[in-house]
């Protein structure tokens, strides 16, 4: 092993010395959200060589635990451990101990004891992450707990911004849509309030959370005025999370008539985002998700750069370990 | 209507301790002595006359604490509190006397349930308790329940608590029939369809964590029904742990209409915000939930001015693998029964938001008037139902300490002043510290 050199300090996470997490965007400061976008950037040239493998968590172990179904953001973090040399290990709830009525606690027990660095975890009860923070002594990444926060999904979005803009300050971004049950747009509105752009939540008034307003946004149930913003941020219908005979709205058909983003309401040169999956024809009418200011692959590809950001940021001050090289030596 | 084991009464003088009796007008230094239970003579220098000396040199010596609102967990889930436990429970807190909620497995809506209980409570109960009765069969909100020989049989009164009656027309039928039961109605105030999924206070804080919200409304919506139908019928109704602004506003109201109403509130209520919620520990999560500020501050006002007659705890305690889980899973409840006088010592009296006099009044005659249980007075001739408190000791509040059977309390690893030294209960010694 060669000794630690820190070539760029401003790269490394402050050294706290506790044990780090990432489970909300309110966790962090915009100097962590600076940090993060820097060390994706770095990665991002990393990638673009023929040998994309990083040797930098070589010997560290990374758990995904996904209770709920999920493509981008479970590939992903495998992905993305791949790319640093770690050793990976999915589970998912279906076909282990969870379908025999195991506790999260005891299934974070249980993977706890392999001594992982990292226990990603997706859980559709909110509150899981902490649970497993709590019973476990691994770094844990909030990949989505129930309707609470889903941070790496803000952090991609804000990288995506970045790249796009070259800048974040001053943006402003429509969020349309069912944000009453969406964990990226709490998480989202939280991150971009931090970098100060702008944020305005669109959608049914019966769908707009009653005090949303404090997190540092605007409201409005006029479809209209995503016309003055930046970018509009599609939120899936989450068809799955409207409980029965809620009556959040009448109808989708009714939805997609008054919140519907169609080519008609966005102007030229507007940029669209969607955290997928899409319900195309419902919130977002496939002629916009395929139009050229679209940045829908985009985020997908900012999501691979993003968590091994977080990977790396977390393991970068881990407990004890094999770090053997510099970001900089890497990159 | 409040059974214990037997045991034989104490004799005993607390020494030199601040006496603060508030309904009896007593506030000063003395020496109180019990002859077989019964307070026999209040003065200075008494005559130890053999008696055991308690050294109270510097402490509060007060009427006992009653708790209108525990929940006992027998029968059924006896793994997370017995009659036994439960008791012991409240002499550590300073009572001398409890009632408990029947939503026990099965519920208490017999005689036959009632009877067991009681059966068992004077085999074991610690301190003297007391059983409520549901209002309608399984608490299922659809039939009465037999409550003129629930009434004869002991019961303390009747609730469906945990459960809102729902259908107006039943709740009506149980106001118009307690006439006959002679007992109190106490009502659980949640309208579902409100309420339904919520699990904290609707507000910025569950707009931010994303759970759902309970609004307050879901609440005092069935306040104002309930008060409505006690007014039309002219009957007492009690409303228990009152939570939100709008619901005391309703209760004043119904008060400056002579209504017969009387209300609760928790220390939990009384002491936190949703702000709290923020750390997603299971122990912060309870029905009705903790609101906001302003709600918290409304709710000290009432008490204060007694709007609100009575500190409850709503102890309700939870086995720790079923708090052990994700916020969003976890069970409604805490306890309460040995942390209420420190919660509220802590968070009330101590920042000056209410006066001593006035939480004692509220945690011992204020909730036994409610449902006319004897009122503990420091008295000659009456049954000795003491507390002796240490205002200044402090303490962290600690998993082990508990006697209760479950330790789901919103004050672990917090340190609060305020301890309970001495509780005497019906005349016996049942809590020394």
């Amino acid at each position: 092993m060669t000794d630690i050199r820190v070539v760029r300090d401003d790269l490394l996470p402050p050294r706290t010395g506790e044990r780090r997490h990432l489970i909300s965007i309110s966790d962090l400061t915009r100097d962590d959200v600076e940090r993060l976008l820097a060390t994706a950037r770095s990665f991002a040239r990393s990638l673009e060589r023929e040998m994309k493998k990083l040797p930098t968590l070589r010997g560290r172990t990374v758990v995904n635990v996904f209770y709920e179904s999920s493509t981008r953001t479970s590939s992903s973090f495998e992905l993305a451990a791949k790319r640093l040399s770690a050793d990976t290990m999915s589970i998912k709830a279906s076909g282990s101990s969870v379908d025999k009525g195991e506790s999260l606690k005891d299934t974070a027990l249980t993977l706890g004891a392999y001594d992982p660095d990292v226990i990603v975890i997706r859980h559709p009860q909110i509150g899981a992450a902490q649970l497993v923070a709590q019973a476990t002594r691994a770094h844990v990444v909030n990949a989505g707990d129930g309707k609470h926060q889903h941070p790496t999904q803000a952090l991609l979005d804000l990288y995506t911004l970045q790249e796009e803009f070259g800048r974040l300050d001053g943006l402003h971004v429509a969020i349309v849509g069912d944000v009453l049950h969406s964990r990226v747009a709490r998480s989202l509105i939280q991150a971009l309030a931090l970098v100060e752009a702008r944020v305005t939540v669109v959608g049914p008034p019966t769908l707009i959370p009653r005090g949303i307003e404090t997190m540092g946004c605007e409201t409005s149930v006029e479809i209209d005025t995503i016309a003055a913003a930046d970018v509009v941020y599609v939120l899936r219908m989450q068809r799955e999370r409207m409980q029965e005979g809620a009556n959040y709205v009448p109808s989708l058909r009714e939805y997609t008539t008054r919140w519907g983003v169609t080519p008609e309401r966005v102007r030229a040169g507007q940029k669209i985002m969607h955290p997928g999956p899409m319900n195309r024809g419902v919130e977002i009418d496939p002629r916009v998700a395929d139009a050229a200011d679209a940045l829908i692959e985009t985020q997908v590809r900012a999501g691979l750069l993003t968590r091994m950001a977080v990977l790396y940021d977390l393991l970068t001050t881990g407990p004890v370990g094999v770090k053997a090289q510099t970001l900089h030596e890497v990159a | 209507m409040l059974f214990a084991k037997p045991g034989p009464p104490n004799d005993l003088i607390v020494r030199g301790a601040r006496v603060l009796d508030p309904g009896a007008g007593i506030d000063a230094v003395l020496d109180v002595r019990v002859d077989g239970g019964t307070i026999s003579e209040l003065g200075s220098r008494l005559d130890p006359n053999a008696h055991r000396v308690v050294d109270g040199e510097g402490l509060v010596l007060a009427p006992a604490f009653v708790d209108p609102h525990v929940h006992l967990r027998t029968p059924g889930r006896e793994d997370e509190e017995t009659i036994a436990s439960g008791t012991q429970a409240a002499a550590a807190g300073g009572y001398c006397a409890i009632l408990a909620m029947p939503n026990t497995d099965p519920v208490v809506d017999s005689s036959a349930v009632l009877g067991s209980l009681i059966e068992t409570a004077g085999l074991e109960a610690e301190i003297p308790v007391g059983f409520l009765a549901a209002i309608s069969r399984g608490q299922q909100g659809a039939e009465l329940t037999e409550m003129v020989e629930l009434a004869e049989a002991g019961a303390a009164g009747f609730s469906d608590d945990g459960m809102p009656v729902t259908a107006p027309g039943l709740m009506r039928r149980a106001l118009q029939y307690s006439a006959a039961a002679g007992r109190p109605i106490a009502v659980h105030c949640e309208e579902p369809t409100l309420s339904r999924a919520g699990q904290m206070h609707e507000g910025a804080v569950s707009a931010e964590l994303g759970l759902t919200g309970y609004p307050s409304v879901a609440e005092s919506v069935m306040v104002e029904r309930d008060l409505a139908l006690a007014a039309y019928e002219q009957r007492p109704v009690h409303v228990l742990h009152v939570s939100a602004r709008e619901s005391v506003e309703a209760v004043r109201v119904a008060h400056a209409a002579g209504v017969r109403a009387t209300a609760e509130v928790t220390p939990h209520h009384l002491c936190l915000t949703d702000e709290s919620v923020r750390s997603l520990d299971a122990n912060l999560k309870m029905n009705p939930p903790v609101r906001s500020a302003d709600d918290r501050a409304v709710l000290i006002d009432a008490l204060r001015d007694g709007t609100i007659q009575a500190v409850a705890t709503d102890h309700a305690p939870h086995a720790r693998h079923e708090k052990e889980v994700p916020f969003e899973a976890a069970p409604f409840g805490v306890t309460g029964l040995e942390t209420a006088f420190a919660a509220l010592w802590t968070h009330l009296v101590e920042p000056g938001l209410i006066r001593l006099e006035t939480l004692l009044q509220r945690m011992s005659s204020g909730p036994a008037g409610i449902y006319g249980l004897p009122e503990p007075r420091i008295v000659p001739g009456e049954p000795a139902n003491l507390v002796l408190l240490d205002l200044r000791a402090s303490r962290r509040v600690e998993e082990q300490a508990f006697r209760s059977r479950s330790a789901n309390s919103w004050l672990l690893g917090e340190r609060v002043t305020g301890n309970v030294k001495l509780t005497v209960a019906a005349g016996r010694v049942v809590h020394e510290s």
